[in-house]
């Protein structure tokens, strides 16, 4: 077990190295940098290309895809003055190192160091750390109603098969999956904050500045409308997720001895055929760990709340490659790690399992 | 067709839910509690005229069109403390039947007298509290054991369930029961999935004989294993049975089996039982060409005697649309114009010796 997961975490590793050359190569290659997004509305930058390579000389936009990403990994402060030059012509750049003009003083991401983002001015980390927790406390708690609620749902109409509760059930989710995010978040903004004003957008009231619980209340009001959302969202795969297994599960023939024991069907449904139908769904919930820190890009835009979700969309649409590679590597580690989990997990709940 | 003693899937992966009644079968309507023929005092179990039907077509809204007649008017009684033994060939009814009498499921129409109760009229949790009486071992010990549950469990659950034995007692009388079967203690923490196909079928016996049954259906328990295990769980049924005073019905497919184990020997052919005597009579002098044909086919271990072998012509028949008159007309060598027309009825002719065949007289 130790030594299987030992090896889980090295091709991990393995995994994630892959990630972020696949991810780095991309990036650089799409077209408009942040210096073109950020100044190019200024006429002053705009009009002097001697102005616009000393911002990307000062970003480290300048660099090769390769060299810039080498620099990204190891960081550039063990490389020698030397190799950072660029040759000008009346301010334009003629030519330019592989490794770029500037020497940054980085100490890259195998050191942890993630650069300092380019938008919000600040170290990658620190944005992620502020934010996350905001999307974190939306999704977990969002989570911790639609998954039982789903799990029960699913169980249920299962257990009653082709019945009114399950074909209700069945409409009802189904409609969920099908609205897009915005869609369904534009209807419910809509509803409940223009017309009938129950609620506001953002996470905090404009006006407000109290601390404490009155800022938890506040906080925790803002964020009802976007759990909601995300509940209808994700309730129905869930559920049919459940359903599936548990048809499976109850059509299996020891759930037929169970039955022929003379157990109840309280018994034969919960004890032995929910236990079964859980070795998937436990293995699922360790799936959604990403998710779970990542945010919702959509959804937060559209209900502008600051969290993780909203901060990287705003990161990608302006070419900030430090944060989106940041944000992108965190998720990529949480996606691995998730993945362990999932292998643990199996091992915890299926007594067939064995790791080797 | 020559394989008469193969027989690879149960046929009971037909529509096991919903569940259809038939509102208008006859037999269905149940005139009075009381039986219209005094029941057999020495009888353990006895069904008359049972029938359990899949629907197998429906229309657009999802009523039945036609039907499989799985077990088709089906009457026998057995004896306590003796085996009756169910023989066929693959899809003429057998496990359907066996189930159908546990109720795991509902019959279509036909009466169930358990120890002189109509077990088609009681409720849910009346047949519950009757269930331990009334166990099952079924044919693959490999699907039928729950796969988190540990052995000990297994076995024990339904015990406690039922209060069969005080609560402080349950572990060391589980261990008991899995001693008289032949599993040693310390499988009692293992998981099903560690067993091989006898040792699970030995879970299996134990399960169902922990509950202190009276009568036990054995669904084809020795068809998944190996032939040298084969053996050992006949042996284990038969000891077993002499121990707790058991009465089984035994279902298979192997004749050889069944004529070893079993008291009264009945054979089914498309949901209806054929012929059905003592195994000494039956195997002495078959009367139903459907039985002679069956056992004609039971290899003679002796390289010197050359039985003759009773070849039927065509395919068993679909038993959507089984055959008008006699069942067994299409393949029969001794077919007659009424075999066509009139079914004929299953009859005793002597020492309890029935068979339901034209060839003898009807009246």
């Amino acid at each position: 077990m130790f030594k299987y997961i030992v090896k889980r975490v090295l091709l991990g590793i393995l995994i994630i190295f892959g990630v972020s050359i696949i991810l780095y190569a991309l990036l650089d290659s799409v077209p408009g940098d942040f210096v073109e997004n950020r100044f190019m509305s200024n006429p002053n930058v705009a009009n002097s290309p001697a102005r616009i390579n000393q911002m990307r000389a000062l970003y480290g936009l300048d660099a090769s895809t390769l060299g810039g990403y080498i620099k990204w990994m190891f960081g550039d402060w063990w490389m020698p003055e030397k190799w950072f030059w660029g040759i000008y012509d009346d301010g334009e750049l003629i030519e330019a190192s592989f490794w770029g003009t500037m020497k940054l003083n980085t100490h890259g991401a195998i050191a942890f160091d993630f650069g300092t983002s380019f938008v919000y001015e600040a170290p990658v980390t620190e944005v992620i750390a502020d934010h996350m927790w905001t999307s974190f406390a939306l999704t977990l708690v969002s989570l911790i109603i639609y998954y039982p609620l789903a799990v029960f749902l699913g169980t249920r109409a299962a257990v009653k098969q082709y019945g009114a509760f399950d074909y209700t059930t069945t409409v009802l989710t189904m409609i969920g999956i099908s609205f897009p995010t915005f869609f369904l978040s534009a209807i419910v903004i809509k509803i409940f904050v223009y017309d009938l004003g129950w609620f506001e957008l953002g996470l905090t009231s404009p006006d407000f500045s109290g601390s404490g619980w009155d800022l938890f209340w506040n906080q925790a009001w803002h964020l009802i409308l976007p759990m909601f959302v995300v509940v209808i969202l994700s309730i129905g795969s869930v559920m049919r997720y459940t359903r599936t297994n548990m048809l499976e599960v109850l059509s299996a023939d020891y759930i037929r001895t169970a039955r022929a024991k003379g157990l109840s069907e309280r018994s034969v449904v919960y004890k032995h055929a929910f236990k079964n139908t859980m070795i998937p769904m436990v293995t699922v919930l360790a799936g959604l760990l990403p998710s779970l820190f990542g945010g919702s890009m959509i959804l937060e835009d559209c209900f502008n709340i600051p969290g993780i979700g909203q901060y990287s969309y705003n990161a990608m649409n302006q070419g900030d490659i430090m944060f989106v590679m940041g944000y992108n590597m965190f998720l990529a580690v949480l996606t691995v790690i998730g993945m362990i989990l999932t292998d643990i997990m199996y091992v915890v709940v299926d007594p067939r399992v064995k790791l080797t | 067709m020559s394989d008469i003693l193969l027989e690879e899937k149960p046929e009971s992966e037909q529509v096991q839910a919903p569940e259809y009644e038939l509102a208008g079968a006859e037999g269905a309507a149940e005139e009075a509690t009381a039986p219209a023929e005094p029941l057999d005092p020495n009888a353990l179990l006895e069904v008359r005229h049972l029938k359990k039907y899949f629907p197998a077509k429906k229309n657009f809204f999802g009523k039945p069109l036609s039907f499989v007649k799985a077990v088709d008017d089906v009457s026998f009684k057995i004896a306590k403390g003796t085996t009756l033994g169910i023989v066929g060939e693959s899809g003429c009814g057998k496990t359907t039947l066996g189930r159908t009498i546990l109720r795991l499921q509902s019959a279509t129409g036909g009466e169930i007298y358990f120890d002189g109760k109509d077990i088609n009229k009681l409720k849910t949790a009346e047949m519950n509290a009757l269930r331990p009486q009334m166990q099952i071992i079924f044919q693959d010990p490999y699907s039928s054991l729950s796969p988190r549950m540990p052995v000990g469990e297994i076995i024990g659950e339904a015990v406690a369930q039922h209060k069969l034995v005080p609560k402080a007692e349950l572990k060391e009388y589980v261990l008991e029961v899995m001693k008289s079967c032949g599993l040693p203690y310390h499988y009692y923490e293992r998981y099903p999935h560690e067993f091989s196909g006898g040792q699970r079928q030995r879970i299996c016996i134990a399960t169902a004989l922990a509950l202190k049954p009276r009568f036990v259906v054995c669904d084809e328990p020795v068809s998944a294993l190996d032939v040298s295990i084969q053996a050992q769980i006949i042996n284990l049924l038969k000891d077993m049975q002499e121990k707790m005073g058991l009465t089984y019905i035994f279902i298979s497919h192997d004749l050889s089996v069944v004529e070893h184990i079993s008291n009264y020997v009945g054979v089914m052919y498309l949901g209806s039982m054929v012929e059905y005597a003592s195994t000494e009579d039956i195997f002495d002098k078959p009367m139903h060409p459907y039985t002679e044909a069956l056992f004609s086919a039971v290899p003679i271990p002796d390289p010197d005697r050359h039985s003759q072998r009773i070849i039927l012509s065509g395919d068993i028949p679909s038993p959507i649309n089984a055959p008008s008159g006699c069942k067994f007309h299409t393949r029969c060598n001794h077919c007659m114009d009424i075999c066509k027309e009139v079914a004929p009825k299953f009859k005793d002719y002597g020492n309890g010796h029935m068979v339901a065949c034209h060839l003898y007289p009807q009246d």
